[in-house]
């Protein structure tokens, strides 16, 4: 069945890490609360701590400085109230658990690539003396294109604001040190690189003001309280050794996605491909084939075993255009056909051969470009 | 001493503290793995048939929790566990109705995670009423009718103690709620699948569950959200819009469908594994009580779910007492707090005197728990209490017939 | 948190459980802590003609820390002239037996208890040196 299919949506979720099943697994048959004292806590406080340490690794962060959370939305929230700032600016194309967390978030235009415009930046922290949080993400989900975080935080720190950064799609795919970067908090999410759904984390730098968004309980040193999830922060630690190991291999991802890209060029030589002008992630392609609407493509994509997806996956199926395309400047007609192509690491040669003969397919039938006639 | 269903080897202490925390029931785990292998897919992903079939298996579990507590599939909204329902149910209620009503009734003997989120409302501006309880535990509904005025908002009652395990009267808080205009909260992560819950007949509201009380993972819970009167709230974590909008995130498909089918399973097993555990406890208990004088059950024993014991131990100091017991887990107060030295704020507000609450260990019998176990656990209990007291000063003086009371002790 | 060997080793196979006559001349008690706070130690020597602690015993209501930390004081008296067990400092006691943070107390409660012992014994030995004199000086008026 797996052989049948073409996962190539890795942005929305990617598989799990067998050797993370496998750990996630032994704990699961265990039992213990790791606040509890006795043996069976303790055993489990250990798993947790181990896991910390290897998610601190993959972010650059102390592991004393690692909180986590039940995935990259609560940890997004959870920041943009825990700065304790009011003022709040954020990058026109950030995910909608970072632009829509708070009521007034100002946001700052993007470039015709998708990337951050820090004279814009600049001239919104200028406006007010009121001390802000600016949020950043190191890379767009549904585009790929990488941000000018470390840039953009030396603006944001010279205006007296902290800087967030969600590195949900970067985590696994780019090398990251927080403190390189300049990011007071980093968020990362475990199911977008190989662990479990329900886990994420907030990296933080030593010393910046948080104040927790679920109380009671103490645990996580008092900055977010519930009962750990034990085997699924074990998986998230697993995934993130792993992940943090096959960094290199990423370089392949992006001549295989390059490669891609230049076989779709030559199919449709209308099709545009997003951000294409800047870095991007070395796995994710947003493109556009123009007159076909990307429902109509998904569709005949999924007859044919292949699942990729339009804009972003995390709304709650309602369709409507993407707000990261449109602060790119696209227009409707494009937006309306883009899908986007996220390769990861089951990806094999003949899952993107596959991807690139459907769509090849689907567009010498649909493609207004091919049927003149009914232009 | 076997392995119970592959849970437990021959080298673990027995474990008795089902309300810190359930161990997995294989089923469970079974009915998760697939979604962890080769069903991946994210539910939300419209496009594809990997995000269509966790979809189908979120909406299934979402139904078999709905069906556990009497409510509809459409009134489940899936969180991170009941830390996260608690706060997302009181805190929401309240700042969506703020500008009616600004007040909220709760008991002295919730879950911190209550207690924290009314403090932290508190702060915020709203009023909040922490009512005491009785002796056994129960709140007074004399009391409870008394605090409810035209601004109280919300009630937040839990329905089973975590400490003592006893159920508070439901049916009636509901009633009264429901007649004073206020919204019924109750926080039932220890309640779920013990015993019969049910929305409608008991007029809740809104109702915390959990997914590790009840046999399945850690890291997923719900918060049940009537429709009809609609009860509205606002979001503690936006984005995706999921859930309703009532909470955004991926949802984990895996552990919603672990979920789920620990509620399939307690709804089947219930009523058979309480017939059980009420069996074992009252072994346990008649072997303790047969064996040591001076020992005491704290909340009342009729109210009360057949997993759960607290007793007093007295003149022998809890945390001692676990240090001896090896072989045994148990907690001494909530395991939440079990590294702080203060008594249990649970037990004072029963009015256990402080030098008995010292004396405190909570004992959980579960679903995998066995009569050999429960056996054990007495000898080892009775063979610890004994020889502590013999090392304790004040058995000594008490057997020398001194009155403790009449000791000038040293504050210190 | 996890404990030491040593604190292990004196919570399993405490040394001196007991109790010595209270009421005897030679013998000082010190009862510190209170059952409210968790922690009760009684703690008594025995001080032998030449002045020193001859035997030492307790009984502790108390976590495994208190019970460690009164076990091990007892051992640590034994011998001593009572100057000398005056000197045991709470910081010895939670270095030897390596206390957790949250435990400290557990060993302050132990210094105050062998320091109540000892003053206990002095109280004791001074009334009756006292009352030796006031009953010396009734005889030699007596005999005026």
């Amino acid at each position: 069945m797996m052989t049948l299919r073409a996962y190539l949506d890795h942005n929305a979720t990617t598989p799990m890490r067998p050797q993370a099943i496998a750990a996630m697994g032994e704990v699961m048959r265990e039992v213990g609360n790791a606040s509890s004292v006795h043996a069976f806590g303790r055993a489990m406080r250990a798993q947790v701590d181990r896991a910390r340490t290897s998610i601190a690794a993959l972010v650059g962060a102390a592991a004393a400085d690692l909180v986590f959370t039940s995935g990259g939305t609560e940890a997004n929230n959870t920041v943009l109230q825990a700065a304790g700032r009011r003022r709040l600016i954020a990058s026109a194309v950030e995910h909608d658990s970072v632009r829509l967390a708070a009521d007034g978030i100002v946001p700052a235009p993007v470039n015709g690539d998708g990337v951050i415009d820090l004279g814009a930046l600049q001239r919104l922290l200028a406006a007010s003396d009121e001390p802000a949080l600016v949020s950043v993400m190191l890379a767009n989900n549904e585009t790929g294109v990488i941000q000018p975080v470390a840039a953009a935080a030396r603006i944001a720190h010279a205006a007296g604001a902290v800087v967030h950064c969600d590195a949900v799609q970067a985590a696994g795919k780019l090398e990251i040190d927080m403190a390189a970067l300049g990011a007071d908090y980093l968020t990362v999410s475990a199911h977008k690189l190989g662990g479990p759904q329900g886990v994420g984390a907030i990296a933080l730098r030593p010393g910046v003001a948080f104040a927790p968004m679920l109380r009671g309980g103490g645990q996580e040193r008092g900055r977010r309280a519930g009962t750990e999830n034990v085997a699924g922060i074990v998986g998230f630690g697993v995934a993130a050794k792993i992940a943090l190991r096959e960094l290199p291999r990423m370089a392949a991802l992006a001549a295989w996605r390059d490669k891609m890209e230049r076989s779709l060029a030559q199919l449709a030589p209308d099709a545009h491909v997003f951000g294409c002008g800047a870095a991007r992630l070395p796995n994710t392609t947003c493109v556009a084939m123009p007159g076909v609407a990307a429902t109509t493509q998904l569709m005949a994509l999924d007859l044919a075993g292949i699942a990729v997806s339009a804009g972003a996956a995390c709304s709650s199926g309602k369709v409507r255009p993407s707000h990261v395309l449109a602060a790119m400047g696209a227009s409707d007609a494009d937006c309306a056909s883009a899908l986007r192509i996220s390769l990861g690491w089951t990806t094999q040669a003949d899952d993107i051969e596959r991807l690139v003969a459907a769509w090849g397919d689907l567009n010498r039938r649909l493609s207004p470009a091919n049927r003149p006639a009914a232009a | 001493m076997n392995a119970i269903n592959g849970l437990r080897r021959n080298d673990q202490p027995i474990y008795l503290d089902y309300q810190a925390t359930t161990p997995m029931d294989p089923r469970v785990l079974e009915a998760m793995m697939p979604y962890f292998t080769t069903k991946f897919g994210n539910p939300h992903s419209r496009s594809h048939s990997y995000g269509w079939e966790a979809e189908e298996a979120v909406e299934k579990a979402r139904a078999q929790i709905a069906r556990l507590i009497g409510g509809d599939e459409k009134e489940v909204i899936f969180t991170s566990g009941a830390t996260e329902s608690n706060n997302l149910a009181i805190k929401g209620v309240a700042h969506f109705y703020k500008d009616r009503r600004n007040h909220i009734v709760t008991l002295v003997t919730e879950h911190k995670c209550v207690l924290d989120t009314c403090r932290h409302l508190e702060q915020e501006g709203f009023e909040v009423t922490y009512l005491p309880v009785q002796q056994n535990g129960l709140v007074d509904l004399e009391q409870l009718r008394a605090a409810i005025t035209d601004k109280t908002v919300l009630v937040s009652v839990m329905a089973v103690n975590n400490e003592i395990g006893v159920i508070q009267p439901l049916k009636e808080i509901g009633a009264l709620c429901r007649e004073k205009g206020a919204f019924f909260h109750t926080d039932a992560a220890q309640a779920v699948g013990k015993i019969p819950l049910d929305v409608q007949e008991m007029n809740i509201d809104l109702m915390s569950i959990s997914g590790h009380k009840i046999y399945g993972p850690k890291g997923i819970g719900a918060l049940y959200v009537r429709r009809k009167p609609r009860v509205r709230l606002v979001a503690l974590i936006d984005g995706g819009g999921q859930e309703r909008g009532f909470r955004s995130g991926t949802l984990p498909t895996p552990l919603c469908v672990g979920l789920g089918e620990a509620c399939e399973i307690a709804m089947k097993e219930m009523e058979s594994e309480a017939t059980q555990l009420r069996k074992l406890r009252d072994r346990f208990l008649k072997g303790i009580q047969a064996q040591l004088p001076d020992t005491y059950v704290n909340g009342d024993m009729e109210q009360r779910i057949p997993g759960n014991l607290n007793i007093s131990f007295a003149y022998v100091e809890g945390e001692s007492l676990i240090m001896g017991i090896k072989s045994l887990s148990v907690s001494s107060g909530s395991a939440c707090t079990s590294a702080s030295l203060e008594p249990s704020y649970v037990l004072r507000a029963l009015g256990v005197e402080e030098e008995l609450a010292h004396t405190s260990l909570r004992i959980g019998f579960g679903r995998f728990t066995t009569e050999h176990e429960v056996d054990t656990a007495v000898d080892d209990i009775v063979r610890h209490v004994s020889r502590l007291r013999q090392m304790s000063p004040l058995w000594e003086m008490v057997q020398e017939g001194v009155d403790l009371k009449s000791i000038q002790w040293s504050a210190h | 948190m996890s404990y030491s060997e040593k604190l292990l080793d004196h919570y399993e196979n405490p040394r001196n459980i007991g109790s010595l006559d209270k009421t005897a001349e030679d013998v000082g008690t010190g009862l510190v802590g209170a059952p409210a706070c968790g922690d009760v130690m009684k703690l008594q020597i025995k001080v032998s003609a030449d002045g020193l602690i001859e035997d030492a015993k307790f009984k502790t209501f108390g976590c495994g820390s208190a019970i460690a930390s009164s076990s091990l004081v007892t051992e640590w008296v034994k011998g001593k002239t009572l100057d000398e067990a005056g000197t045991i400092k709470n910081t010895d006691i939670a270095r030897h037996l390596a206390l957790p943070p949250v435990k400290i107390h557990c060993s302050v409660l132990a210094e105050d208890a062998i320091k109540a012992a000892i003053a206990d014994y002095r109280a004791k030995a001074e009334k009756k040196v006292t009352e030796a004199g006031e009953a010396a000086g009734e005889q030699a008026a007596a005999a005026e």
